[in-house]
Order: structure tokens, then sequence, then C-alpha cells
């Protein structure tokens, strides 16, 4: 895994992946070849980093499952299994104000917003599905996993090349996310119970 | 994509022979990069079309669709052979993914081995 420094270029052959128009700085950001090997590391990254914004443990293995997922799906179909593909992977927490860390920082997230792009093969977003569950056969379940445990799902096409992914896991006020947090604000930051689904603002 | 063992070395595969039945242990993470070598070993023992073949999945946190399709591919194999297909031994994380996918209630799951046994 390459950590991506702003500031600096890639080596990839075609503009590396930028920051989503209209969009903050990621807080992480990471950039791997397109080899399943580095699935492990970085589903324990992301739920490591989930698991420090507040997260409890069944959302950051949510998080970190659907991140998992949708790698996956880039290397697989995307890239058509080809290992030294580029992938850059961003989080974009959505901070709690009133929260502090040891810098000073916010610490604790009212979601987290994960970015995944690449430079495979463009598909019409609109094609991406689920597929029918009640047909048992192996495969074709990554995208339905994503959809049942993340908020928020959109696909876009990049307008260089290759796919845009955009994620989003709110805290619940009514889960216990924000009993792990200690936010002890009501959930007055966090989504309602009902977020799923609800566009971000 | 390479696809053996070279890349899952995380999981490793035991299988055993016990009162009539083949009993398979993965001990790992089983994911796009090592579920191959759970499907290998999975083939390997179905080709003998054993009556029963217990999965012992106690030893495994994490399970992605990759691992969810090789079974699902074992459980389509099982049938074929009429085998007894039983899982066991599932950790919370994994028998999430079963539940997302709705296949909790296709394969038979047990809490431990003495039940996948049938004793």
């Amino acid at each position: 895994m390459k950590p991506v420094h702003q500031s600096s270029s890639t080596s990839s052959t075609t503009p590396a992946a930028s920051a989503p128009e209209g969009a903050d700085r990621p807080e992480v950001r990471i950039q791997i070849t397109s080899n399943p090997l580095y699935l492990s590391g970085t589903r324990e990254l992301v739920a490591g980093v989930s698991r420090r914004l507040g997260f409890t443990e069944e959302s950051c293995s949510q998080i970190a499952l659907a991140v998992d997922e949708a790698l996956a799906n880039v290397i697989r179909h995307g890239y058509l299994k080809a290992p030294d593909k580029p992938i850059w992977i961003s989080l974009y927490p959505t901070k709690e104000p009133g929260s502090s860390g040891p810098f000073g920082d916010s610490c604790q997230a009212c979601s987290l917003r994960i970015v995944i792009e690449d430079e495979a093969r463009q598909v019409d977003p609109s094609v991406i599905k689920s597929r029918d569950l009640d047909e048992i056969r192996p495969g074709g379940l990554g995208v339905h996993i994503i959809k049942s445990v993340m908020d928020h799902v959109e696909y876009v096409k990049r307008p260089a090349a290759g796919m845009r992914l955009t994620m989003i896991k709110h805290r619940s006020s009514s889960s216990a996310d924000c009993a792990a947090s200690g936010s002890g604000n009501g959930g007055a930051c966090c989504a309602p119970a009902n977020a799923k689904d609800r566009p971000h603002a | 994509m390479p696809e053996n063992a070279n890349n899952s070395a995380e999981l490793k595969v035991r299988s055993e022979k016990r009162d009539g039945a083949v009993l398979i242990i993965p001990a790992g993470e089983i994911d796009l990069t090592s579920s191959p070598t759970l499907r290998v070993e999975l083939k390997r023992v179905q080709a003998d079309k054993p009556a029963r073949l217990v999965i012992d999945l106690s030893a495994v946190p994490y399970m992605d669709s990759a691992g969810v399709a090789t079974l699902v591919e074992a459980m389509q194999a099982a049938r074929k052979s009429s085998t007894k297909l039983v899982l066991c031994g599932m950790q919370d994380k994994v028998r999430s993914i079963f539940e997302i996918s709705r296949l909790d209630t296709v394969f038979t799951i047990v809490h431990d081995q003495n039940a996948a046994m049938g004793n």
C-alpha cells in the first residue's frame, strides 16, 4: 500500500484520481495495486480508522466488508484480474463538533464517507445492481452486500477514466455507535436510525 | 490474478475423516485471495462423495462473498452427490454475511462439531 500525499503525484500513466469534485480533502488516502494480496491490509486499515472514529465493532466490520467487496469487484470485473492497476481509497470522516482528539482535533465522526476510484473499464452505473437472492448460485453478491451494510452507495463514471464509488456509513443515534463513542449528546450529530439510503447532505 | 497457494498463506485448511464423515477445518480469513485454497480442498474431498461433509468455521474470523461463493459451490456439488453438507462453529461476523445474503436458511448451520456430526 502506498500512502498518497495530496501534494505528490503518482506513477500512474494517467492522471491520478483526485479528490471528487467539490469534496473536502480526505483525511486518509491510500493507493494500492489491483492485487488481491492487499485486500486484507486495506480492510484492516479501514476497520481500524472506523473504530477510532467511534463506530461500533459491528459497524466497523460492515464498513470493512463493504470496502473489501468493492475492491474485489474492481479487481475482478473492472481490471479483469490484472494485478498491477491502480486503485485509490479515500476516507472522509464527518466530524462531531465538540469532541476533541489528542491534538485538539475532533476524533468522533458522525459519518464516514469512503470513495474508491479506479481507472478500470467504465460501466453504466444504472446496470450495477444487486442480483436476485432467490437464485442460489455462487457469485454476484458483492453489490448486494455493499448496499445492505452501507447507508448510501453511489457509482459514477470518472471524467477521465474508470469508476468512482462513494459509500457513506452513518453513526445511527439509536444504535450503539453513539454509546461506543461516548458522545453523550443524545445523538445530536448522529444520523437518525432511519438514515439508511437517505442521500447525504 | 494468481490463484495459488503463494497468495493464500494466511489460510490453512485441514481435513480428516471421522465416523464416516469428512471434516474440513479452515483456519484464517477467507477472501478473494484465500478462497481458492478452500475450493481446492473441498473439490478434493467431494470427489469421493462422502455421506456427510462438515465444515468447521470456528477458526475463520472473516469471510467475504468470495468465501461464500466457494461454499455455495460446495453445497451444489454436495446436492449432486447426495452428500449432507453441514456448517458449524460460525463466528458472528461470518454468520452476518450469510444472513445478509439470505443464505443462512439455505445451508444447514449448527453450533458445533458435535451437532454437525449428528451426535
